[in-house]
């Protein structure tokens, strides 16, 4: 299946903003963020096709994935 | 006595009805009123103040009760507090509570507004104070110069309308989410990291604050603690104030609709409740849930 994972700000660095990835039928969202190299301390808002998702989340032909990365600073 | 103050405000307003702070001080003085009680009175009779001209049609005379009445509390008073504190002044919220235990510093003075030469080394809040005397003195601004979790924080906390996260933790801002919904009050999320930041609106029966920080959150995933992050990332007093914009935008919004303002608000958002991601090195504001 296809998917198309959308970076944003600094989880860009080193890596890209948008891209498509082919992954096996009943690949979750674990398995994305940890095949990009993003890291728990890295991790921020995860969006499916612009609705919030969890990790544990199964993704399907089609989605579109947004990873924003943890921001905590004021 | 209202109907000679009302008779009063009649003749002081000018042609377009809009009343001059002079003659909040003659009316204060006058009557023995309060420049709260002088506005409420005005705005609920079809006058406006002047200092706020420029924006009565922007927000209109019921949205601007909803505004004074408002009791707003600011939990963290450093770039996003002060950022925040400074335009809900100057908007005109009636009540503003500033929480922060903590004083300034030097490496505060590329973003925090409230932050200057003089007062280094003096309480956060004690500038938010002094600054409210000078930019709205109708504001009724109270300080409290210790953290949030205090029991005189949280028992302040519990009083307010609604409560912006100005925060610089993590794990400070999932307490602050806790007891906002213990409290059930709407708490408005924001955050800064080098280029970008985020607002989100976290009603008090949502899991929202866990869902911007996930495996933070003790209560659902008592697993190994995470680190804040891995490196804490510059901030400049650009992604401050962007965020601090968004942060009012989402409390105007919420104050003189959401939260029970009447009929006759001019203030009609579709999505009230949303969230946003902001990149201002590659500008772009990315809708959030």
């Amino acid at each position: 299946m296809q998917v198309t994972v959308k970076l944003f700000a600094g989880l860009r660095q080193g890596r890209f903003a948008i891209r498509e990835f082919e992954f096996a039928d009943g690949a979750g969202m674990a398995r994305i963020v940890a095949d990009i190299g993003i890291s728990d301390s890295e991790l921020g808002i995860l969006l499916c096709n612009g609705r919030h998702t969890e990790l544990s989340c199964k993704l399907e032909d089609g989605d579109v994935v947004s990873i924003f990365p943890k921001i905590g600073g004021g | 006595m209202a109907a000679a103050l009302v008779e009063y405000l009649r003749k002081v307003v000018d042609s377009e009805g809009l009343l001059s702070w002079s003659a909040y001080r003659d009316i204060g003085a006058r009557f023995a009123v309060t420049y709260r009680e002088i506005e409420e009175t005005a705005l609920k009779n079809g006058f406006f103040p002047k200092r706020l001209q420029r924006q009565r049609n922007l927000f209109g005379a019921a949205a601007q009760l909803d505004l004074l009445k408002a009791k707003v509390a600011i939990v963290g008073c450093g770039g996003l507090g002060g950022a925040v504190f400074e335009m809900l002044l100057r908007i005109g919220v009636g009540h503003l509570l500033v929480i922060d235990p903590d004083f300034f510093d030097e490496s505060n003075l590329n973003r925090q507004f409230l932050a200057t030469i003089e007062n280094l080394g003096r309480y956060k809040v004690d500038a938010a104070l002094a600054r409210g005397r000078l930019v709205n003195p109708v504001a009724e601004v109270e300080t409290l110069n210790q953290v949030f979790q205090s029991a005189a924080g949280r028992a302040r906390l519990a009083l307010c309308d609604l409560v912006l996260d100005a925060l610089d933790s993590v794990s400070a801002r999932l307490e602050l989410a806790r007891l906002c919904a213990q409290n059930q009050q709407m708490l408005i999320h924001g955050a800064v990291a080098g280029w970008s930041g985020q607002m989100v609106p976290v009603p008090s029966d949502s899991e929202k604050m866990a869902q911007i920080y996930p495996g933070n959150n003790p209560e659902t995933e008592p697993v190994v603690p995470l680190p804040e992050t891995e490196e804490p990332l510059d901030n400049s007093a650009l992604t401050v104030n962007a965020v601090a914009a968004l942060q009012v935008a989402a409390a105007v919004r919420y104050v003189c609709n959401f939260g029970g303002g009447p009929e006759t608000s001019a203030i009609k958002p579709e999505s009230g409740l949303a969230g946003c991601f902001i990149d201002l090195l590659e500008p772009a504001l990315e809708r959030l849930f």
